[in-house]
């Protein structure tokens, strides 16, 4: 059955960025269809790690994290419920001398974007957080940063956006979108045709077909990011914990599970999902065993992953098409997307509702890869790329 | 034989240790994991150690059945390579991951049967996690393997052959069995009489059962609706009704389960296709008549391909056992696989009776209260998972699985799935194979984090 | 007071260990589960709710008879065999 649908804005991606851009435009009045291909934050927004961090991330994305950084606590009254989030403070390990330094480094960096990052040497490290074991040099603590619960997070800002309005189609893949003379043109699944003066496309690792389409080619890759979770345990680790370097990640929610991560999935033969391997759930449990005491005698229940998109300087996609009016792209957050999303929503709602934001994103426009000459683009520097084995 | 044949069997129950003998009768040597100590599987586990009781004591009519298995098991074992008390965690391609005392190790195989077996199928009710309350597989597992009673005054409750024999065994034990409440009418029973023609001898055992329990006073009620299990923090009784009236009954342990239910983790790693059995009612893989799944070199039989009983796993697994020789392109007995087929497809048959005997309790979905607990690991209830359903407009059990955590604790929903989707089902009017099945996830089973971790095996 | 009733296996020989603290006697063959049912009633307390729990399936499916041994390794009751020595603990406090 056919049916077409007259909206303001179509979102193609249910994840956290469409979903949070679907309610803030509703907010706004404008009307919106927001489609994914499954269940909205079924993917790398509902399966991710959780981790709510401003710690870590590149200056340019700082403004954007800010924003973000004040609507976790209100999660509460925008969707109805508090997803989980924690303030717990994030804390990131120095293994070596060259990675505190690292982090030293920076912290100087970042010295004017308000993180309040307190760097905390080997002894005062000990006394402060006993229950972390091995040789760890330091480790830098941002007090502000959290973490929440992405299953619950990602599906109520769907949820919320659909009781505020928005048409929200699941399981309706965007087979196809073009330009037409009052705006664009989608088929989608279930014989849906949608009308929109607004396309925003928020489809994640699957966001490059549709940045193609409109003449944008884009260097977007997969990674398949894995975890595991430990059974409801004595609540010991007060903080998110990350590590300079990478190899391991590790947060308590309340009820007392463990979510380790720090190694990556293989794709399935379907390449839009993808599975834990049996070693890498293993090197994961073993790592977390060895730097937390409290977790050596206990079971991990289960190892999950997800697929996220992952641009080559591991900086998102964000703002106006360079070739196709009122088409607007927000992908790529490479593995860190989580805590920006929320802020992302707002931004993609303003700028549809303006044609600009107050938070500003030219570090993220599209065209920087036609720019860049197969190095960084100018202005951004990535961080070392993280290496799962290292350790 | 040839080097490249290394089959992997899991499961050392009737149906493992048949693929296993078929194997080694044609010169193979399969590697055979089992979680238990012992081969035998649950219907015919054997003791820790020896003790006073006879074979006949612990497995009555079946003991020929149990002692013609366990003897072909040892007579193999040494040429098998057999892993007990051995966790398959994990399977992916042409590789298990297997855990046992303390390690971690990867095999790899050229062909894998999956004979895991089944579990009780449980449904909720208030006071089920109760101290006393055990599954029915579970009240057998302690008289047999440990000649326990679960207690002094013991109830047993459901629908299902397991409910009589169970009850049965009990009471020739020499427990005392306060009450056997069927969940089914009386009249589903007259079903079996279609049955006699063609299984005469589980029919008559059956009525024997029931038979006997009545000759030694035991009150066994039909049309049973559980209400609830009384006691704080353990059992002290149980209250049902039954044609409207309400019943109670002391006592101070309970053994039920509504049929069983397959276990399909494994399967479900590996990529098997699944298909929705409307008569198991869940979803199990897809194979054909001798256990070939949707994966080339992947055998399924026994209980975990669909509930069929201990003989039928029997046949099943020497069936599957020729499967792998004839996918190999070796010669196989095609007269005996013609005479399996045609008594898997005579049991398969025999099914459709024994369903109509002991139905589902189709109520329950609808009748349960909100309060009583659904999921027993994160301790979510029925009514959490309504409400979602209601709220959130979940339709899809995956999925409210992430909005609720119902099947998100130790037990991967092995003890909530079941019911999970039957209230799902009924709180859409949808039917029960469109709220799907919960999507398996490595390891299927707790896992020690600091396992130590060998590498790759042959 | 003991959950489980003992009908046979009287005559195996006793297998000591001590259950949160106090000296027990179990018999051969027993699974941890079995020795410390017989003793008493409970096994563990719920994650959540803390409300008692002594097993359910008694046959490695439903994960609800973990209980603590020696240096605070923990033990799937019903799918481990008991030992002579073996220190239990039930897991009666509830969580932090």
């Amino acid at each position: 059955m056919s049916r077409i649908l007259h909206k303001d804005v179509a979102i193609i991606g249910g994840g956290l960025v469409g979903s949070s851009a679907a309610l803030a435009l509703r907010r706004m009045g404008l009307s919106v269809a927001l489609l994914d291909k499954g269940f909205c934050g079924a993917q790398a927004s509902g399966v991710n790690y959780g981790g709510v961090r401003r710690q870590g991330r590149p200056p340019e994305q700082m403004a954007l994290s800010q924003r973000a950084h004040v609507i976790w606590p209100r999660l509460k009254e925008i969707i109805g419920i508090d997803g989980e989030f924690v303030r717990s403070g994030h804390l990131k390990l120095a293994r070596t001398e060259a990675e505190m330094a690292s982090l030293e480094a920076y912290a100087t960096r970042v010295a004017g974007f308000g993180l309040d990052l307190e760097l905390i040497g080997r002894n005062k490290l000990r006394e402060r957080f006993p229950w972390i074991a091995g040789d760890i040099v330091g480790a830098s603590l941002c007090a502000g940063d959290g973490h929440a619960n992405p299953r619950l997070v990602s599906a109520t800002f769907a949820l919320a956006a659909r009781r505020a309005g928005a048409e929200v189609l699941e399981h309706t893949p965007v087979s196809h979108v073009e330009r037409v003379p009052e705006g664009f043109h989608l088929s989608a699944g279930s014989g849906t045709e949608i009308r929109a003066r607004f396309v925003v496309n928020s489809a994640g690792a699957w966001a490059g077909t549709f940045a193609e389409a409109f003449g944008e080619p884009v260097p977007l890759g997969r990674i398949y990011p894995s975890m595991i979770v430990t059974e409801p345990l004595d609540v010991f680790m007060t903080v998110n914990i990350g590590a300079e370097g990478g190899g391991i990640y590790a947060r308590q929610v309340e009820r007392g599970n463990c979510i380790v991560g720090g190694m990556r999935a293989e794709p399935t033969v379907d390449l839009d999902f993808s599975r834990p391997t049996g070693s890498g759930a293993v090197t994961i449990m073993n790592r977390a065993a060895d730097l937390f005491p409290a977790l050596r005698n206990t079971y991990a229940i289960r190892c999950w992953s997800g697929t996220e998109g992952e641009m080559s300087d591991r900086n998102p996609v964000i703002g106006f098409s360079r070739t196709t009016p009122n088409l607007i792209h927000a992908f790529g957050f490479s593995g860190a997307g989580f805590q920006i999303a929320p802020g992302v929503g707002e931004v993609l709602a303003e700028l549809i509702r303006d044609g600009e934001s107050r938070t500003p994103i030219e570090a993220f426009t599209i065209d920087r890869f036609a720019r860049m000459d197969q190095g960084s683009p100018a202005g951004s520097v990535p961080e070392a790329r993280k290496r799962e084995t290292s350790k | 034989m040839s080097d490249a044949l290394r089959p992997l069997i899991v499961g050392a129950g009737p149906t493992g240790i048949r693929a296993a003998q078929t194997l080694v009768d044609a010169g193979i040597r399969p590697i055979v994991v089992d979680e238990a100590a012992a081969g035998g599987g649950q219907i015919y586990r054997q003791r820790l150690v020896p003790d006073e009781r006879t074979p006949r004591d612990l497995y009555g009519s079946e003991t020929g059945k149990a002692t013609a298995l366990h003897e072909t098991f040892a007579r193999i074992r040494d040429r098998i390579d057999y892993l007990p008390q051995a966790l398959v965690w994990n399977v992916q391609g042409k590789a298990a991951d297997v855990a046992a005392g303390g390690r971690t190790r990867r095999l790899n195989f050229s062909h894998l049967i999956l004979a895991t077996g089944a579990t009780d199928r449980v449904l909720p009710f208030r006071g089920w996690t109760t101290p006393g309350v055990f599954t029915l597989g579970g009240a057998q597992i302690a008289l047999k393997s440990q000649g326990c009673a679960i207690g002094e005054r013991v109830v047993f409750l459901g629908s299902g052959p397991l409910l009589y024999l169970v009850a049965w065994q009990y009471v020739k034990a020499g427990a005392r069995v306060a009450a056997v409440l069927d969940t089914a009418p009386f009249s589903s029973k007259l079903h079996l009489l279609r049955g006699l023609l063609s299984q005469p001898g589980v029919v008559l055992r059956g009525f024997r059962y029931a038979a006997e329990l009545m000759a030694r006073g035991v009150p066994v009620h039909f049309g049973v609706e559980p209400d609830q299990i009384e006691g704080e923090t353990r059992v002290t009784g149980m209250i049902w009704r039954e044609r409207g009236k309400e019943h109670r009954l002391a006592c101070d342990a309970v053994g039920y389960g509504f049929a069983l239910r397959s276990e399909t983790q494994l399967a479900d790693l590996a990529g098997c296709r699944f298909v929705f059995d409307g008569r198991d009612r869940a979803w199990r893989p897809e194979r054909d008549l001798a256990g070939r799944t949707s994966v080339s070199g992947l055998y399924i039989a026994g209980d975990g391909a669909g509930i069929a009983g201990a003989d039928a796993a029997e046949l099943a697994g020497e069936r599957a056992g020729f499967a792998v020789l004839e996918d190999a392109g070796l010669t196989v007995d095609r007269a005996r696989i013609a005479v399996l087929e045609r008594k898997l497809a005579a049991i398969q048959r025999f099914r459709d009776v024994l369903e109509a005997a002991f139905p589902f309790p189709d109520k329950w979905a609808n009748s349960v209260d909100d309060d009583v607990l659904l999921c027993r690991c994160e301790e979510i209830s029925i009514g959490q998972a309504r409400t979602a359903a209601r709220e959130q407009e979940v339709r899809e059990l995956n999925r409210l699985k992430a909005l609720t955590r119902v099947g998100m604790g130790r037990c991967q929903g092995r003890m909530c799935a079941s019911a999970a989707a039957e209230i799902l089902a009924a709180a859409h009017g949808q039917p029960l194979e469109a709220v799907g099945r919960l999507r398996a996830q490595p390891p299927i089973k707790p896992l020690p984090l600091g396992i130590a971790a060998d590498g790759e095996a042959a | 007071m003991a959950l489980l009733k003992r009908l046979a296996r009287h005559k195996l020989p006793p297998v000591t260990f001590t259950l949160n603290g106090k000296a027990c006697s179990g018999r051969a063959g027993d699974t941890v589960l079995t020795a410390i049912l017989a003793e008493t009633d409970r096994l563990r307390l719920s994650d959540f709710s803390r409300t008692p729990r002594a097993g359910f399936c008694q046959m490695g499916a439903c994960q609800d008879c973990w209980v603590l041994a020696g240096d605070g390794e923990r033990i799937r009751a019903c799918s481990t065999a008991l030992e002579a020595g073996m220190n239990l603990r039930t897991i009666a406090e509830p969580r932090s």
